[in-house]
Parts: C-alpha cells; sequence; structure tokens
C-alpha cells in the first residue's frame, strides 16, 4: 500500500523534529555530544559555526514539522481518493446488480432494507477503510519507529519509556468490548424514542380524538428519560476510560522524566552520558505514542462493524444474473404470429399459476384477457417478456422460441404497461421519452395525445416539464396510468401488452386510447388485460382465465353464448346477452 | 434511516445572536451542572498549563546544565506529579460525565417542549408538515444541537483556561519570549476559521450528493421491475454512475482541503517552535555563559516549557475555530427546532375555557359536564384554502342518539364536516354548538374524551393487543376488554394468536392484516364507551363476511348515542337513521335508505352503481 510509505515517512519526519530540539539543547546550546549517528554529528562539526547556530536549527524544526505535514497531507489526499474510488465502485456495483437480478428477486426484498444496505453500510465500510484502516498501520509505524530509536539511546530507557504500553493497550481491547453493550442499549433506546415519535405523528388523529395526549406525553416521557439516562450511563463509562487513561498516560510521562533525571544524573561524566536532549527526546516519544494507542480498542469495534456491513452488502452481491436460458439470438424478426404450446408455469414447483395454456395470436390482431384474481393474467404476459421463465412448454414469436431470444431484443419489443406503473421521478417529458431518447418534441406529443394524456399535462403549470413523484407534483392513479401508456407507445414495439393498465381510467377515455391504438398499431399485435366487457368486446380473441388453466377462447359474441364467467360479467354490465337477463 | 431535511442546505447565514441565546439558555438552565464543568474545566486546564512548569522546574532544580546536577527532592517531585496527574484523570472523568449529561439535558428538554408542542397544534399544521420532516426536527436537529452546544461549551472553556493560563506561564517566565512566540497566533486563528469554514461549505455539498444517492438507489430498487421491462438497465446504470462521480469528486474535494488544514496548521504553529528555538536558545547560552541577550536571564528549564507551550498553543487555537464553524453549521437545525416550537395552534382554547375545564395535559374533569350528543352547525362557513371555500352558510342539526349517513364524492365535504364536529378545525364563520352550547366555549379534550373516532386505515400503537384496546381507557379491567373484543367478534382472532391478549402488535400494527387492525381499532373505540361515534369509511378494509359481524355489533353500541357515519359502501349505511348526501358541500338529498331510493336521485344512482361494482367483485373473487 502506498500510504504506508507516506506513514512511515511522516512519522520519520515528526521524530527529526523533535532530534532537532534535542540536538540544539546539547550540541547547541550545551556543547554536549548530541545523539546522533557519529557521521551525521561529525560532519555537523565539521560545518563550524555553521552547524551550531540556533537558526540553523529553527529552519531545521520547521522543515521537519512541514515534511510532516506534507507527508500526512499527501496519505489523507490518497486515501480520500482510494476509499471514495471503493466507495463509488461499490455503489455502481451493487445498483447494475440490483438491476441485473432477476425480476422475482424483487418481489422478495425489502426496499427499505436494501436502501439501508446500499447507503449507510457502505459508508460503514468507506468510514474505516478511510479513517481507521491506515490508524493501525500508523500506530504500528509510530511503535515500532519511536522503540528502535529509544532502544539505539538507551535499552533501559526505552524499557521505562514503554512501561504502560501493555496496560493502555490490553486495557482499550477489553474497554472497547465491554462499552460495546452500552452503546447497543442507546441505539435501541433511541430507536424506541423514534418509533414513539413517529407513532404519534402518524396517529395524530386518533390520539386527538381519544383525548390522549396526556399519555402520549407520558409515554414519551418515559422514553426520552430511558434515553437519557442509557446515554448518561455510557459517557459515564467513557468519562472513566478516558480520566484514568489519561492518568495512566501521564504517569507514564512522569515516569520518563524521572528516570530520564536519574540516568541524567549518573551518567554525567562516563563515555555515553544521557543528555538533557535525551531527556526531551524520551517525553516526546511517548508523549505522542500514548494517546493513539488508547485508541487501538476502537479501531477494532469499528472493524468489526465494518465487517458486519460488507457481510451484508455481499449478500446482495451474490445473488444470481438473470441468465439467458439459450442461444440469446439479436438478428430474429418478432413481427409475427405468437404461440403459447402446452405453457405451464409456477413460482415454485408445488402450485401452478398457469397449467397447459395453448394459443395463438396471429400479426394484427388484439387478445383480451379476463379472469378472476389471481387467475394468473399478469403471469401470462410476464412470460412473454421472460421475465419469469415458463416452466414447461413453448413460446414461439414468428417462430422462433423466446427463450432463444436475446432478452433485451425481446423486451424492446414488447412495450408493457402495468396496472400502478412506475413513473421515474423526473419530468414527464423524460418519462415518455425514456423509451426513445432520440425521438422528436412533435413524435412525444403524438403520443400522448393518443394516450389522452396531452391535454391534462397541459394545463399543469410547467407542461411537460413538471416533475413527476417525490418531490414534484402528484399524480393522480390514472394520469400516471396515462404518461405510462404513452411511453409505451413511444417504444413502438411489434407487440404491446395492457396489463389492467386502464382500470383508473374513465371509460370514453378508454374508448379513445384503444381507438387511437388500433389506428396505429397497425400488424402488431395487442394483450389486454381487463374487466371492462366494452374494453374486451372488440378483440379478436378473448382468453378467459380460471385458476391458471385457459376455460375459454372466442370472440365477443362466441363467448356470450357461452355459459361461464364472460357472460356472467357481461350481465352485470347490463350488456345484451341472448337468454341472460338484465341485472 | 436518514431523516435529514438536505432542502436548506445551500443556505449560508450570518450568526444569528439572539437565536443563539435561546439555545444557550437550554444549556445554563441547570446552573449546577454548569458551574460543575467550568470547575472541571478549570482544573483541568490549570494542570494541563502546569505540566511544561514541571518540566522546567525539574530541569532546572535537577538537570541543571549550567551545575552540578542533583537529585534531592526527585521523588517527591514525582510525587506531586503524579498527584497531578491523578487530579486531572478525575476531573477529566467529571468533566466527560457531566458534558454528557449537560447534552442529554439539553436534548430532552428541547424533545420535551417540542413534542408537548406537537400535542397541542392543530390538524391545520399537520396538513401542511409531513410526518417525515417532524420526525427530522425531533430526532437528528436535536440531537446534533445538544451535541454541538455541550461539547463546544465544554471545549470552549477548555481552549478558553488553557490558553490564558499558558499565556500567563509564558509571561511569567519571560515576556518578551512570549510576545516573540504568540505572534503566530492571529494569523493561526485566521487561517483555522477560514479554512474550517470552508471544509463545512464542501461536506454540505457532498451530503447534498449523498442523499441524490439515497433517492437514485430508492428508485432504482422500486422501479427496478420496470427498468426490467423497459430495458433500461444500462441507461440507469450509466446515470447512476453520473451521481456516484460528482459524489466522489464533492467527497474527495472536502477531504482535500480538509487534509490541508492539518499541516497548515502544525506548520504555523512550528514556527512558534522555532522560534523559541532560535531566540531561546541563544538567551540560555547567554545566561549560562554570564551574559544577556535582549531576553534578559533565561534557563534552560524556561526554554523547555517554551517549546512545549509553543507546540500545544495551536490546539486550542483550531478547535475555537472549529467551534464557530460548527455553530454556523448547526444554525439551520436550530431555527427548525425553535420555529416547531414557536409555533402556535389555530385551534385553541379560550383562557376562560382552560380555566375551567383544564388543558389537554391537565385536565380539570371534576367541571366537566356530561355530553349528551346533540350537534348543531349554525351557519357555519369553512374553507382550508380561503380561495376554495368548501361549506358556506351550511347548517345541521343532529339530534343526541341519533345515526347520520354521510354519503358523497371525494372532495364533496363529507371529511370536512367531521373535522369540524371532532373540532380537528373550528368554523371560519358561524359556531358548532355541542349540548346547545358553543363548543369553543369549552376545551378540546371535554369534547374529544367522549369522541370515539374509527379511521378508514386503522391506526395502532406498537405494544401489545390489550394495550391497543385500553388506548383510550388505560384503567379498563381485563374483563372489560375482552368483553370490547368480543363484541366485534375479535376475541376469535386474538386467542388464536400465540400470546393471546399479550401479542406485541409491532410497530403501527405491522403483524397484523388491515382487517385484524380494524377489528382492534372497533374494539378499542368500543372500550372508551363515547357519546358521539364518527366511523370515516371505517369497515372498508374488513371482508364481507366480518363486515356483517361487525355491523350488527355496531348497531347494538350506536342505539342511544350519536353517531355519524363516512361511507363508501352504502350497504353499510342502510340502518342509519338519515342519510344526508354531500355535493359541493351542500346537503342535497336526506332522508332514509327507503325514502332515498324511491327518489331516484344521486342516491338512487349511487347504491345501483356499486350494487354492480359488488357483483363484479364477488363473480371475479
Amino acid at each position: 500500500m502506498l500510504s504506508s510509505i507516506e506513514v512511515i515517512l511522516g512519522i520519520v519526519a515528526l521524530y527529526c523534529s523533535s532530534i532537532v530540539t534535542s540536538y540544539t539543547l546539547d550540541w547547541v546550546l550545551l556543547g554536549q555530544d548530541p545523539s546522533l549517528p557519529a557521521w551525521l554529528f561529525d560532519w555537523l562539526k565539521s560545518l563550524g559555526p555553521i552547524g551550531r547556530n540556533y537558526w540553523l536549527c529553527g529552519a531545521f524544526f520547521l522543515l521537519f514539522t512541514v515534511l510532516n505535514g506534507l507527508f500526512t497531507l499527501v496519505r489523507r489526499i490518497h486515501i480520500a481518493k482510494g476509499s471514495e474510488r471503493m466507495a463509488k465502485n461499490m455503489r455502481d456495483m451493487l445498483y447494475r446488480k440490483l438491476n441485473a437480478v432477476p425480476y422475482d428477486y424483487h418481489k422478495h426484498v425489502s426496499t427499505g432494507d436494501l436502501v439501508q444496505r446500499c447507503t449507510s453500510d457502505v459508508d460503514t465500510v468507506r468510514k474505516f477503510v478511510t479513517n481507521q484502516l491506515i490508524e493501525i498501520v500508523r500506530i504500528a509505524v509510530m511503535f515500532v519507529v519511536a522503540a528502535v530509536l529509544m532502544f539505539l539511546i538507551r535499552w533501559e530507557m526505552a524499557l521505562i519509556s514503554m512501561a504502560v504500553m501493555p496496560i493502555l493497550t490490553v486495557s482499550s481491547f477489553l474497554y472497547f468490548r465491554y462499552v460495546q453493550k452500552y452503546f447497543t442499549e442507546v441505539d435501541e433506546a433511541e430507536g424506541a424514542l423514534s418509533t414513539a415519535v413517529q407513532e404519534n405523528l402518524t396517529g395524530v388523529r386518533v390520539v386527538r380524538a381519544f383525548g390522549q395526549q396526556r399519555a402520549e406525553y407520558d409515554k414519551f416521557t418515559a422514553l426520552n428519560r430511558d434515553f437519557c439516562k442509557k446515554n448518561v450511563k455510557l459517557v459515564h463509562l467513557l468519562g472513566f476510560y478516558w480520566g484514568s487513561s489519561d492518568a495512566v498516560g501521564y504517569v507514564q510521562i512522569a515516569l520518563s522524566l524521572v528516570f530520564g533525571i536519574l540516568f541524567y544524573v549518573n551518567t554525567r561524566g562516563s563515555a555515553n552520558p544521557f543528555t538533557l536532549g535525551d531527556i526531551y527526546l524520551f517525553l516526546s516519544l511517548t508523549s505522542r505514542l500514548t494517546w493513539p494507542v488508547r485508541q487501538l480498542g476502537r479501531v477494532l469495534a469499528d472493524m468489526g462493524k465494518a465487517t458486519v456491513s460488507l457481510d451484508r452488502l455481499n449478500e446482495i452481491m451474490n445473488a444470481d444474473d438473470e441468465t439467458e436460458p439459450g442461444a440469446a439470438r439479436t438478428d430474429c424478426d418478432l413481427n409475427g404470429d405468437i404461440a403459447f404450446s402446452h405453457v405451464t408455469f409456477g413460482y415454485d414447483t408445488k402450485n401452478d399459476v398457469l397449467d397447459d395454456i395453448s394459443f395463438t395470436a396471429k400479426s394484427g390482431q388484439t387478445i383480451g384477457i379476463l379472469g378472476s384474481t389471481g387467475s394468473g393474467k399478469s403471469s401470462l404476459v410476464q412470460l412473454l417478456q421472460r421475465l419469469y421463465p415458463a416452466t414447461g412448454g413453448e413460446i414461439t414469436i414468428n417462430g422462433t422460441p423466446i427463450n432463444d431470444i436475446n432478452h433485451a431484443l425481446l423486451r424492446k419489443n414488447i412495450a408493457i404497461v402495468l396496472q400502478e406503473p412506475f413513473l421515474y421521478s423526473r419530468s414527464i417529458r423524460e418519462n415518455i421519452m425514456l423509451t426513445a431518447p432520440e425521438a422528436s418534441e412533435a413524435e412525444m406529443i403524438e403520443a400522448a395525445r393518443e394516450a389522452a394524456v396531452h391535454d391534462v399535462i397541459e394545463k399543469f403549470a410547467d407542461g411537460y416539464d413538471t416533475v413527476v413523484g417525490e418531490r414534484g407534483v402528484t399524480l393522480s392513479g390514472g394520469q400516471q396510468q396515462r404518461v405510462a401508456i404513452a411511453r409505451a407507445l413511444m417504444q413502438k414495439a411489434p407487440i404491446m401488452i395492457f396489463d389492467d393498465s386502464m382500470s383508473a381510467v374513465d371509460t370514453e377515455t378508454d374508448a379513445k386510447i384503444r381507438e387511437a391504438l388500433r389506428r396505429h398499431h397497425g400488424n402488431g399485435i395487442l394483450f389486454i388485460i381487463s374487466h371492462r366487457i366494452t374494453t374486451l368486446c372488440e378483440a379478436d380473441q378473448i382468453l378467459v382465465l380460471d385458476h391458471g388453466r385457459l376455460v375459454q377462447n372466442g370472440t365477443h359474441e362466441k363467448l356470450l353464448k357461452e355459459e361461464g364467467l364472460y357472460r356472467r360479467i357481461a350481465e352485470i354490465q347490463d350488456f345484451p346477452t341472448e337468454g341472460g337477463e338484465q341485472a | 434511516m436518514s431523516y435529514d431535511n438536505e432542502q436548506e442546505i445551500d443556505r449560508e447565514e450570518k450568526m444569528d445572536a439572539k437565536l443563539w441565546k435561546r439555545i444557550f439558555h437550554y444549556a445554563l438552565r441547570n446552573r449546577a451542572l454548569f458551574v460543575r464543568i467550568l470547575i472541571s474545566m478549570l482544573i483541568v486546564a490549570i494542570i494541563d498549563a502546569l505540566y511544561p512548569i514541571l518540566t522546567r522546574f525539574a530541569i532546572d532544580r535537577f538537570v541543571r546544565p549550567d551545575a552540578a546536577p542533583s537529585t534531592d527532592g526527585l521523588w517527591p517531585f514525582f510525587a506531586v506529579y503524579a498527584a497531578l496527574v491523578i487530579v486531572q484523570g478525575f476531573f477529566t472523568t467529571r468533566f466527560i460525565s457531566r458534558s454528557g449529561e449537560m447534552e442529554m439535558a439539553i436534548s430532552y428538554a428541547i424533545r420535551q417542549e417540542a413534542y408537548l408542542k406537537l400535542q397541542t397544534l392543530s390538524f391545520s399544521y399537520y396538513d401542511k408538515t409531513s410526518a417525515g420532516y417532524l420526525m427530522a426536527r425531533m430526532v437528528s436537529d436535536v440531537a446534533r444541537l445538544s451535541d454541538m452546544i455541550a461539547w463546544s461549551i465544554t471545549d470552549f472553556l477548555w481552549c478558553f483556561f488553557y490558553m490564558i493560563f499558558c499565556f500567563g506561564a509564558m509571561f511569567w517566565f519571560n515576556w518578551k519570549l512570549a510576545l516573540i512566540v504568540m505572534a503566530v497566533i492571529p494569523p493561526l486563528a485566521l487561517v483555522s476559521l477560514y479554512i474550517q469554514r470552508r471544509i463545512l461549505r464542501y461536506q454540505r455539498i457532498a451530503r447534498k450528493h449523498n442523499s441524490r444517492i439515497t433517492s437514485a438507489f430508492n428508485e432504482g430498487i422500486m422501479g427496478a421491475m420496470t427498468t426490467k421491462t423497459l430495458v433500461r438497465e444500462e441507461e440507469n446504470a450509466k446515470e447512476f454512475d453520473a451521481i456516484t462521480t460528482d459524489m466522489r469528486k464533492a467527497s474527495v474535494k472536502a477531504s482535500v482541503l480538509s487534509a490541508t488544514f492539518f499541516p497548515l496548521v502544525i506548520s504555523l504553529g512550528a514556527v512558534g517552535t522555532a522560534l523559541a528555538l532560535i531566540f531561546g536558545g541563544a538567551g540560555v547560552e547567554a545566561t549560562i555563559g554570564g551574559k544577556e541577550t535582549f531576553l534578559g536571564v533565561i534557563t534552560a528549564g524556561t526554554l523547555v516549557s517554551f517549546i512545549n507551550y509553543a507546540s500545544s498553543l495551536f490546539d486550542p487555537i483550531q478547535q475555537l475555530a472549529g467551534i464557530f464553524a460548527d455553530m454556523q453549521s448547526a444554525q439551520a437545525s436550530a431555527e427548525r427546532v425553535l420555529s416547531l416550537i414557536d409555533t402556535e395552534s389555530e385551534v385553541r382554547d379560550t383562557p376562560e375555557a382552560e380555566e375551567k375545564y383544564g388543558t389537554s395535559m391537565d385536565p380539570k374533569r371534576e367541571n366537566w359536564e356530561a355530553i349528551e350528543g346533540d350537534i348543531l352547525f349554525d351557519h357555519v362557513d369553512f374553507y382550508y384554502k380561503e380561495s376554495e371555500p368548501l361549506l358556506s352558510d351550511f347548517n345541521l342539526h343532529i339530534r343526541a342518539g341519533e345515526t347520520i349517513a354521510l354519503v358523497g364524492e371525494t372532495g364533496a365535504g363529507k371529511s370536512t364536516i367531521v373535522n369540524l364536529i371532532c373540532r380537528f378545525y373550528e368554523p371560519k364563520k358561524g359556531r358548532i354548538l355541542i349540548d346547545g352550547k358553543d363548543y369553543r366555549e369549552r376545551s378540546q379534550l371535554w369534547l374529544q374524551s367522549s369522541l370515539g373516532y374509527v379511521l378508514q386505515s386503522p391506526h395502532l400503537f406498537s405494544g401489545t393487543i390489550r394495550d391497543n384496546i385500553r388506548f383510550g381507557r388505560p384503567d379498563a379491567d381485563e374483563e372489560s376488554v375482552r368483553r370490547a373484543a368480543a363484541m366485534v367478534h375479535a376475541d376469535e382472532f386474538i386467542e388464536r394468536q400465540p400470546n393471546g391478549y399479550d401479542t406485541e402488535v409491532g410497530e403501527g400494527g405491522v403483524r397484523l392484516s388491515t382487517g385484524q387492525k380494524q377489528l382492534i381499532s372497533f374494539a378499542r373505540v368500543i372500550l372508551a364507551n363515547p357519546q358521539i361515534f364518527v366511523l370515516d369509511e371505517a369497515t372498508s378494509s374488513i371482508d364481507t363476511e366480518t363486515e356483517q359481524l361487525i355491523q350488527s355489533a355496531i348497531n347494538e353500541v350506536l342505539k342511544g348515542r350519536t353517531s355519524i357515519v363516512v361511507a363508501h359502501r352504502l350497504s353499510t349505511i342502510r340502518n342509519a337513521d338519515r342519510i344526508l348526501v354531500i355535493r359541493n358541500g351542500a346537503i342535497v338529498e336526506q332522508g332514509n335508505h327507503e325514502t332515498l331510493l324511491k327518489f331516484g336521485g344521486y342516491y338512487h344512482d349511487l347504491y345501483m352503481h356499486q350494487y354492480k361494482e359488488d357483483a363484479m367483485r364477488e363473480a371475479l373473487k
């Protein structure tokens, strides 16, 4: 790791500035031999008065401090760049992953949980890499370099000056492990407090209508008090730790000072005296070492958190991508008949949602689909887009099995509008042009007109630039459906599917939209799932589904003659049926 | 979850002295605590400033570079040093604990005050303000403020005392050298303040990008299925890539800036140390040689202590700059929290009413008249927005014990009438009389305590099923709870739960189905035994079979009480004494079910339409 070199250089510069001070005290001031390598001292001596000069010392002190600062700067910039790049890559990978997983994946996960993981877990990992990871290296390097330096000068003093390090290290680890559970308690208490506020806010009508303000206030007070109590407990623990480890650190400095003086006094006049500069150097090294060591435990605790976050992210990254089951051909023409042949499908192996479905939709035809809730209507059209793979039988478009068609090609050629369509929170224009970004303004307006939503949009203050959703205008269900229909029209796909997507649109508008569709769709195939007989009756073929089986298939006229769901619904909706009575 | 409101992120404001005075008032409320922190910080700072003096003493007394060294008194010296260390350690523990207590005291007080305010604010406020916004004020803003204030005070005290003692000691030892060393302080302070503020600005920008990422993830995940059907995976990923690139650039910028800060500050600080070395060194040498420079007599110990002071001075300066920068960035939080506390409720009890009936926190129930439930709308005008009047000159008399049903399209004014009856809003003109007296002459709680209110989407609170049923009458005994549950046929499913009535319903009741939640909310209202019942489309979330069961229970309960039923499903209101068809804020048809059907107007059409819809639903089930 590049940053490690910067760490080492920075620390060496830092220690050099202390050595400069020590040199100043010993040689420049007192004329004693300083603790420097012999060659360096000899060279400095050879400089004569220039080498014994306060200005030179001051300049070198400043130089080393600036160097330390610069290495720190470079290190932090490197780490920031590295960790931000890492975070960016993680976010991008997660986002891609969440788009690459099969359709089914999103039916079984909670949005809140995924967003939480993609944001705060990534941030936890990023913070650990930015702030903590290098801290371990830094503490280790500081320790080793300081130890080597001290041992070179006087090993006895080195041992004394590092006497409390093991105590501080071990107690730091033990302490941060111990205090973890109090952190958790505070988090939980805060969670309970937030929940209480949230429930009070969302249930404000209930609270007022029952006149329970006082009880709610008392409940909140109890939780608020509990949260504060736990927090205070935690802060007492923290205070005790920082206070006592402060004391231990200062005792260490006192020991270094007193023993330094003892060595100074006892080695005076000997061949290798312990000098004033040495006392200063030992004091400054000791105080620089003590404080970071106390943090070690915290680094470890944060590492634990980062590991948990990484695991949670890995869970997402390990999900399987959607795969191509067959040849993934991109060269096929999808303008042609669609044939379902003995198609079966189930979300799990036990229950079949669709059972032995066979029919053919010819070019230019409109297929109506009617069925009760859970009869498999939506599954049927989703199979066509291969959002789910059929478990049995075969679906072909223009003779090509859809399993052999590249999924992007397949989906681009099938436009689907869902009952509760999703619009992106951007302008209406962008939403409509999503599938054809290079289309002209006129084409877009044409699509909006066909979807009978142009007039509505024109009435908005910002027209087509109105932003949808969260921070913009909330569109009604019917307006959303029509914008989604316009979006689907822009796709100019030969196959279009309307999955109950005009349910919130009134009957007249519904008819207008269908007429426009018919006019422009030419040879394409249209699937319309609906409960409205007026909508279904014009279809060339109407499929009636019941519990996953295709029970009836035919035109309006034919189905009216048969006993069954279609006729029952037609009767309810006051359609004249032969032999049927009006409701 | 992040409740942070990022809208006001770009605002940069001048410090608002009045605002901070109010905020610090919260901190200083507990004088004793403040004094304790002050004393602890004073002692800690004194001892911090004493260490270099001790070193100076040790060098001049024991090392004595200009004379023969001595160890006389070295151990007593160590003892004094160690004693100071222990005293400091003790007070460090104290000040951290006390500051934490102060932080909690501040957050406790602000939260209590804000929560109390939330309990009294009128619905017009809640209609305009989202729960998410209020959550952010109550949770993150308060946490941020109290953390900032408490620790800023502590830090400030330390910096202040420490600097005073450092300066004092340096002046005491050698005022000329002190002046030389302190020359670096003004540029240090200016640079610190300038860069800290810039760092905060970049951090704000990075936070803004971060919230963009969150919403992009949110949208990406919610729209994943649509993205698939539109084959937009690649484009979306590219757009997302652009956002994360912005985020990366902004964060790196902020990091680079804060990385620049440290070397700059320590380098400036090092100038001070270098000056101490240069002038002090020459001075000591002269002193030892029996001469004097312009600095006068200066010992080796003094020199070492100056080096120590000079190299520790940049720390408090940097911290002080940090405090001011923090305050500036927390100002928006402070404003939002205080503005919540300052909000005036639109529906308020008159002082006379409060005098007699008590407040919603301190009711004087002994003065309350029993409620009968006679409601009279007397020439009432009402609007939410002045330009869109909803009711004008509206008159309606609901007699005690009558069951009234309100029917009409969305926006016709049904909910408005209910809101006015419940006094969630008050008439803009005219008055509403309850039992013959304008309800503004009594307290809100007087009315609302006698009100039973069941909403379309039932709202439960975390806690057990029993807690929820007892919500309106916390002192109810077990038997009453069970009776209320049995009355709405909720007892069957409750007893099937693993812990029966002790089953936790989860946050907002997530562990129960909507139908089950609705049954509990019915039991809740029945236990409360109100004189006035309001059912706001309450049965729509229950299946038809259960609905019939409840309906009979409700009919039982409604006997002898005034009740107002708002319903889309007309089957539920057949038995009402009077059905009012509301259109554009006026009553267009009224009468009982049979009369209105025969009349063949709006009610008839609505009824026929629903009949078909129900038939459809039945056929497609």
